[in-house]
């Protein structure tokens, strides 16, 4: 039964990327600021009437940044009342629409906002050198594990020995999505792709190639929720949030349960759209998580869009391409558009443009319901957010 | 970036480990309540949650689980290696560990392929247990 409490997003914004890096000159916490109050302001709302914080980022690791809302709140002038720092890594802000809408729901605050940032490509400060050898890493790091990209790979030829996928059915995944990216004008790269060319570019960590790998830029975003009843009074266009689940398995990949199935991602998506009282011919766009080709057909699969195992067949001749049966990461995802270090942010975003049909040649028309499903870690951690135009 | 190799920082769930490495044995916990194996060693056994844990010698010999062929290294300290194949090792009694394939062709090296461990010293402190195909 409704009671007006319903949670809802009334507004989100991103930086302006060129090349990959930030346009305008500010510090991490500076582009922080500067989308959150372009997102208020978008709902018609000031950063003063936020009272809910939710943020995770790597900035200042080991320094202030380990309290991040805090440092964060600091910076924005405001005191929250709800909090959450949860730092899942790449899926931490669909989390975070969980648990903005639970305290939305539960009456703890009003105005939840959502923010993330990274200048990691102005800062050429991405790490390639390995994680800390301390506690479970001193079981992996020693050994030249690449990371993240080796756990994916090892994932990846784990399937393919399970099912027969090929590097052509990863490489369909991003010839696909950069033809999303030819359609935004906002995306990194742009250049057409082709299929040898994503086979033929430089091998990684075996069985992916360069171009299986998300691109590494700056970026930063912003969510603001709400309630359905507040959001009445606001000019804008809401967008429902229906259902959510979370779930992580491993931090080391030896400990994940089974490499060649997502199981955080099943766990996820069953329990939002159960909540949602979805099924899969309801959702009329998909925005999954592109840290590599092989998490978007692990993730398919766990979601139930196929059975495990065929993967591979279901995006095999540009299915989720523009004009495909299947439209999938409709900005150009993290293999094109961009990827800050935490992607989840942006395929939320693109979700509330759709639903609000506003982003031009890319539109999926009468788009209604979209499913975001961000992943974390080494395929550690997963999140699912169902939302519906209002 | 440094180039010297990363160390594992030892602690006191993993002494008994290292220790036993250094020494030419591969010694993992045994959980003297549900009597399975698990790797890496902690304090509480990870399937039935008993503290009542020892460390058993076990045999050595696995399979291949999964494996990735490194031909771009992990950072500056491992570019020599490349291309180096690092794969997870499903032992005979059940737990899967990180390891490296020590081989010449790695292109040998495929999932299922029968391996046991052989131990390489690093420094006086840590010796560390790669595998060969066998």
């Amino acid at each position: 039964m409704k009671n007006g409490r319903e949670p809802v997003v009334v507004g989100v914004a991103d930086a302006p990327l060129e090349d990959g890096k930030f346009v305008t000159k500010a510090s991490v916490l500076g582009h922080a600021a500067l989308v959150a109050k372009a997102a208020v302001e978008e709902a018609g709302l000031k950063l003063s009437d936020v009272d809910g914080l939710l943020t995770a980022g790597m900035w200042g690791v080991p320094g202030p940044g380990q309290l991040a809302t805090v440092t964060l709140g600091e910076y924005l002038g405001i005191m929250p009342i709800f909090v959450d720092g949860t730092n899942i890594g790449g899926s931490a802000f669909e989390a975070h629409v969980a648990h903005a809408a639970m305290a939305l729901r539960e009456g703890y605050c009003e105005v939840a906002l959502i923010v993330y940032s990274s200048d990691q490509k102005s800062l050429r400060s991405r790490n390639l050198g390995g994680r800390p050898s301390v506690l479970s890493m001193q079981h992996e790091t020693p050994f030249g594990m690449p990371t993240p990209v080796g756990g994916y790979a090892m994932a990846a030829q784990r399937h393919m020995h399970e099912f027969g996928t090929t590097s052509e059915n990863l490489a369909e995944i991003a010839v696909a999505t950069r033809k999303w990216a030819q359609l935004n004008p906002e995306a990194t790269r742009r250049d057409p792709l082709s299929i040898d060319d994503v086979l033929s570019s430089t091998m990684i960590s075996e069985p992916l190639h360069l171009l299986d790998c998300c691109l590494v830029t700056d970026g930063a975003g912003a969510i603001v929720m709400t309630t359905a009843e507040r959001a009445k009074d606001l000019n804008t266009r809401p967008v429902a949030v229906k259902g959510y689940g979370e779930a992580h398995t491993h931090w080391a990949i030896s400990e994940m349960p089974d490499l060649a199935r997502l199981l955080p991602a099943q766990k996820a998506g069953e329990r939002a759209m159960k909540m949602a009282g979805v099924s899969h011919t309801d959702i009329d766009v998909v925005e999954i998580y592109d840290s590599f080709t092989i998490t978007v057909l692990l993730s398919l699969e766990a979601l139930g869009f196929c059975k495990i195992g065929e993967g591979g067949d279901f995006v095999s001749g540009q299915r989720t391409a523009p004009g495909g049966a299947f439209p999938m990461n409709t900005s150009g995802g993290g293999l094109s558009a961009l990827h800050p270090g935490m992607f989840g942010m942006f395929l939320l975003i693109e979700a509330v443009r759709q639903l609000r049909d506003e982003v031009g040649e890319r539109q999926v028309k009468g788009a209604e319901t979209a499913l975001v499903h961000g992943t974390g870690g080494t395929l550690s951690s997963g999140a699912t957010v169902i939302l519906q135009k209002d | 970036m440094s180039t010297e190799k990363p160390l594992p920082v030892i602690d006191h769930d993993s002494t008994p480990y290292w220790e036993a490495a250094r020494q030419g044995r591969l010694d993992i916990p045994l959980c003297g309540d549900c009597g399975k194996h698990h790797f890496y060693p902690r304090s509480v056994c990870p399937h039935c949650h008993s503290d009542n844990l020892d460390f058993d010698t076990v045999s050595g010999r696995g399979e291949v689980h999964t494996f990735t062929i490194a031909r771009r290294p992990a950072g500056p300290a491992f570019a020599d290696d490349v291309p180096y194949v690092v794969a997870l090792i499903e032992l005979e009694e059940g737990p899967r560990m990180m390891s490296r394939i020590q081989t010449g062709d790695p292109e040998k090296v495929h999932i299922g392929a029968k391996v046991e461990v052989t131990f390489v010293k690093a420094n006086d402190e840590v010796t560390f247990p790669y595998f060969k195909l066998t």
